[in-house]
């Protein structure tokens, strides 16, 4: 069992806290000038999102939690999970509705993506920051309108739903920020 | 964090300063304003070693070896944590009011607020009481940060935890602290074994220091007797004539009625290194001049250490010590 002692504490470290994989986001060191030195932590818990803080005894030692990040191209979804590769080992993985969250809703097939592994499987799978997807419905918008205030909701062909110009129409590709669900800009075809 | 996005990547990267210009005039302007203040009330400037033969137990300390003459086999040397016990062998010499700006030395702490190598202001005052210090370090700081009219309180330590967390500290049990940080949500407390001191850090450190010295200077007085360092007691005895300045929440000063009991100091040094023991770590030797001064004899007076970088942090209004560092350990 690998273990990290606060000594090793920064941010970015990965935790095994109560069960869960956690990554430290702040690291504070506290001591009065005479007594008791803690580590304050600011904590990310990987699974759940939630930040929560801890704070530890100085010297002591914490489970460490095999995490990592890769990037991955997803392949396919087969109604139950979707399915990533790594492209220079070819090693597969399966992603549930919990690690996909928000992702499931941006990606195509062969996105590659920011995955996080935990003991090998994926708890967190992030869509590219901006993604291109045409829309596959929306009403068609007043002619000669190209203010872009306004807005009219767009069906996108991964199923999300964005707002976009009124002078956007069916067929046309967009970028939209996934961070944000935001429309960017207009995609020309070359 | 700040510290990290100024400094350039690669091994060659850190060769440049954490201190910007305006925190290095200041610094120096600092140090002329000390010097001039302690000329005019009659404090001697003195130096003391900075390797010395012992080492305070309550601390964690940095060493270096000698190899030469007078000592062809080598001679262990601990970094001091601070010049205490030098400059009370200069007191009880006969010096008269001292002050010392020095380098201190404390292994295992680096921070936003920690380097293990920092900047010390000392100062002992033969015949003075802890108001009459207290009052000398307020003057003082005001005129560090160029605040005339910042305002100073006193507290005493059981006061300040009676207020914010409605316990007594002279009183109430080791499972009561317990209780208490565990209610107010400290989390990842639970399975700590920290003995009735290390809760009353932890309380402090979390729940009650960030406030103290919001809106001025907060001396805190009359520390528990376990917490005297090498403060003498308070005749009731159970309290300590030790007190700590406060400042936007950073712990800026320690200062004592200075023990000059030659008994009480040996105990005292034992249990510290007792405890080291208990802790699975090996005692540290005392500084037996020191142990000699006191026999000697030492007058009675007050003195305090005042950290001049946390100090200059304050000053500047940063938030990181790698800020007022010419060059912290990261980048040394």
């Amino acid at each position: 069992m690998a273990t990290y002692s606060t000594n090793e504490f920064r941010g970015g470290l990965k935790l095994l806290l109560d069960g869960d994989p956690c990554t430290i986001i702040e690291n504070e060191f506290v001591k009065p000038g005479k007594g008791q030195a803690f580590n304050r932590v600011k904590i990310r818990n990987l699974k759940t999102g939630r930040v929560l803080e801890k704070t530890f005894r100085s010297g002591e030692s914490v489970e460490a939690a095999d995490v990592v990040d890769r990037d991955l191209q997803y392949l396919y979804n087969d109604g139950e999970f979707w399915h990533f590769m790594d492209n220079e080992t070819f090693e597969q993985y399966q992603a549930d509705q919990t690690a996909m969250q928000e992702a499931a809703k941006w990606i195509r097939e062969q996105d590659v993506c920011m995955v996080t592994l935990w003991n090998g499987s994926p708890i967190v799978v992030e869509a590219p920051n901006f993604v291109t997807l045409e829309i596959s419905e929306t009403d068609p918008g007043l002619k000669g309108d190209t203010s872009g205030g306004g807005g009219k909701p767009a069906t996108l062909e991964t199923g999300a739903v964005v707002r976009v110009p009124l002078f956007i129409q069916t067929g046309e590709k967009i970028k939209v920020d996934t961070r944000t669900g935001d429309y960017v800009s207009r995609v020309k075809d070359d | 964090m700040s510290a990290g996005s100024k400094t350039t990547s690669g091994p060659n990267g850190r060769w440049r300063p954490g201190a910007s210009r305006p925190a290095l005039l200041a610094r120096a302007a600092l140090l002329a304003d000390l010097r001039s203040y302690f000329a005019g009330a009659g404090v001697l400037e003195v130096e003391t070693p900075l390797a010395c033969s012992g080492a305070d137990p309550a601390l964690d300390t940095l060493s270096a070896i000698y190899h030469g003459p007078l000592f062809p086999d080598g001679r262990e040397l601990y970094l001091q944590t601070s010049p205490e016990f030098a400059m009370k062998r200069l007191l009880a010499a006969g010096s008269g009011p001292i002050y010392q700006v020095c380098k201190a030395f404390r292994d295992g702490e680096a921070g936003r607020l920690h380097n293990p190598e920092f900047s010390i202001l000392e100062w002992y005052r033969p015949g003075f009481d802890v108001p009459q210090l207290i009052d000398e370090v307020a003057t003082l700081v005001r005129l560090a940060l160029a605040a005339p009219v910042l305002p100073a309180e006193r507290r005493s330590y059981a006061a300040v935890f009676r207020e914010h967390l409605d316990i007594d500290v002279l009183e109430d049990s080791e499972a009561t602290l317990r209780e208490l940080a565990l209610s107010q949500g400290i989390q990842g407390c639970e399975e700590m074994a920290l003995g009735r001191d290390g809760w009353l850090d932890l309380l402090l450190s979390h729940l009650i220091q960030p406030e103290l010295g919001r809106h001025g200077l907060c001396f805190v007085t009359d520390y528990p007797a376990s917490q005297a360092a090498l403060a003498r007691l308070n005749p009731d005895g159970r309290t300590a004539a030790r007190f700590e300045l406060f400042l936007q929440g950073v712990e800026l000063a320690n200062g004592y009625l200075e023990l000059l009991d030659l008994e009480e100091q040996v105990i005292r040094f034992e249990a510290e290194n007792n405890r080291r023991r208990s802790q699975g770590r090996p005692g540290v030797p005392i500084d037996l001049s020191f142990l000699g001064a006191l026999q000697h004899g030492l007058p009675e007076c007050a003195g305090v250490a005042l950290g001049l970088d946390r100090l200059l942090m304050l000053r500047l209004g940063v938030d990181d010590i790698d800020q007022v560092l010419s060059f912290s350990l990261q980048r040394c």
